[in-house]
């Protein structure tokens, strides 16, 4: 089962072009452009709430930019007719957040479910490539159990088994770290590092998780106030003389990023309240 | 002013969540036909309708005695509880059979239904289909609402035979109604395209209804633990008003010019 894929050897796999998004009346991102290496690791950072998940959701086509483009692989991912677009989803995945197995099935079943979407393999063969996808990912003897019995870890690992059933060209991890003991991060890190070189795969990773993500990341970018505020390779963004940088790398709590939401002056609201 | 904007932008949501869900109901009537998805439909009729079947029954054999209860009591009054029969039938047949599944219908799979979409929806399942490029429409809310449709008019059936045999048990077996005429009288007097259709009519309206509502309410859910029990509080709500609605318009249609 030999399948020469002819991919697009182009020097960007993903490139948001002036990209603007509103949700409900709120700017999420205003007018930001990022390229993203092909075969190269990208981290994208940035605090909570920063709308992160949203630009992978933009990035895979399930969000509409209000204005600007996303390309994959040379292609208009918003532009494109729905049949187009489920065939470019074919070749990149996206590990979400809470991992989003499926729960009324086996983690077997959950890794085969895109490959018995998607392909005409036969059973046998399946069972041969999920047994070899959850191996690659240490799981091979949970395949028996249903996700309600796997740890967070565990769960996350799965999901990334079934994130690379159909070896995808680019693998989006949505904080891959989010709520991981010190171990399981240690081994997802060393995944995504891994998976990246054997299958030579794409990867974006989306974290707030700084210290973890410079130690295998080519490239960075850091998020804040609808803009990119930084960008380079993890070398760079150490040695930044940007404030705003620093004060996310440090984890200073105030700083060009406030601390404060936006509000009225206090003592203001503080009189207003007792009169 | 910002009346008038608040009372546009309802307005809006209102027509657009109209919109939105009629979207949602045309994807999931065309998604039918392709084999993986009847496969899906059967297992979900398993859950819909199998598993509403214990409840539907008992509640059908309790409406039946209580109707031949009130009925006899009525009747023998004017000496004409040989009559018990038929109007234990019809009243089952053309009201109380499809009204009464369509509401325990919508209590007990609607809101399960709701509920099971939402967290699918919290959970980013829903999410992960689309990237996966499996429409969920297809894969999750099609199965479901064909399931619905096909289970309830069955149910609604069930319902209604439960109920004569239940009228029979205390209008025959207690009261002592006369078992041949019980039986006879209804025969002759309950009319299939009149009685037994529409009901079945009645009931598949209902079971569209229940099913879109539901499906449609955990589509759109805000996914998060008060989002969902809102949504599911809200088929129930939705659903119930619209079946006691949608039986006057039908019975009215159906019954009361003629
Ligand atoms: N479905 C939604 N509807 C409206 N607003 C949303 C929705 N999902 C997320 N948001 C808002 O968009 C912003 C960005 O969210 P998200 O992309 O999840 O942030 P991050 O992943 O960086 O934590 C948040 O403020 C969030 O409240
Ligand atoms: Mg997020």
């Amino acid at each position: 089962m030999v399948c020469i894929v002819s991919k697009k050897m182009s020097e960007h796999i993903v490139s948001v072009k002036n990209m603007t998004f509103s949700r409900a009346e709120r700017v999420i991102y205003d007018g930001i452009s990022l390229e993203v290496k092909t075969g190269k690791i990208t981290a994208i950072m940035g605090p909570s709430g920063i709308g992160k998940t949203t630009l992978l959701k933009l990035i895979g086509g399930q969000l509409t930019p209000d204005k600007g483009s996303v390309i994959f692989q040379g292609e208009d991912v918003h532009g494109v007719s729905r049949n187009r677009l489920y065939e470019l989803r074919r070749k990149m995945s996206m590990l979400f957040q809470s991992g989003a197995l499926f729960t009324n099935m086996s983690v077997f079943d959950n890794v085969a479910f895109p490959l018995r979407e998607h392909t005409k393999l036969d059973e046998d063969i399946i069972r041969t490539v999920v047994m070899l996808k959850l191996e690659a990912v240490g799981l091979r003897g949970a395949a028996h159990l249903q996700p309600s019995e796997l740890s967070g870890g565990m769960a996350r690992r799965a999901a990334l088994a079934r994130a690379i059933a159909l070896d995808p060209d680019l693998i989006m991890y949505d904080e891959p770290f989010a709520g991981q003991d010190p171990i399981s991060m240690g081994v997802l890190v060393e995944l995504i590092k891994s998976l990246s070189k054997a299958l030579n795969v794409t990867s974006i990773v989306v974290t707030h998780d700084v210290s973890e993500v410079l130690t295998i990341a080519d490239y960075v970018y850091i998020l804040a106030n609808k803009k990119i505020i930084g960008e380079g390779t993890p070398e760079q963004i150490k040695d930044s003389e940007s404030e705003l940088v620093q004060q996310f790398l440090n984890g200073n709590a105030d700083g060009p990023v406030p601390f404060h939401f936006p509000a009225d002056n206090i003592s203001d609201s503080l009189i207003g309240a007792k009169a | 002013m910002s009346f008038l904007h608040d009372l546009g932008r309802s307005t809006l949501q209102k027509v657009s969540s109209v919109g939105a869900s009629s979207i949602m109901l045309f994807g999931a009537l065309f998604a039918f036909p392709k084999w993986k998805n009847i496969k899906l439909t059967i297992e979900q009729m398993y859950v819909v309708g199998v598993q509403s079947l214990l409840i539907i029954m008992v509640s059908g054999l309790f409406i039946g005695m209580v109707m031949a209860l009130q009925g006899y009591t009525i009747l023998v009054n004017y000496g004409a509880e040989g009559s018990l029969g038929p109007m234990v039938a019809l009243s089952i047949l053309r009201e109380l059979g499809p009204v009464v599944t369509a509401l325990l219908f919508a209590g007990r799979a609607g809101s399960a239904l709701t509920a099971e979409i939402g967290l699918m929806k919290a959970t980013e399942q829903l999410s992960s289909l689309e990237m996966m490029a499996v429409d969920p429409l297809r894969r999750v809310i099609s199965p479901r609402f064909w399931a619905g449709v096909i289970s309830m008019p069955m149910l609604a059936l069930i319902f209604s035979a439960v109920g004569i045999l239940g009228g029979h048990v205390v209008g025959v077996d207690w009261l002592g109604v006369d078992s041949g005429s019980y039986w006879s009288i209804m025969q002759s007097t309950v009319e299939w395209n009149k009685d037994v259709v529409n009901g079945v009519i009645k009931s598949i309206v209902f079971a569209l209804v229940v099913v879109w509502i539901a499906l449609y309410k955990g589509y759109s859910c805000i996914p998060t633990s008060e989002g969902i029990s809102k949504a599911t509080t809200q088929t129930v709500v939705f659903s119930s008003l619209s079946i006691l609605g949608l039986d006057f318009v039908l019975t009215a249609l159906m019954f009361g010019i003629s």
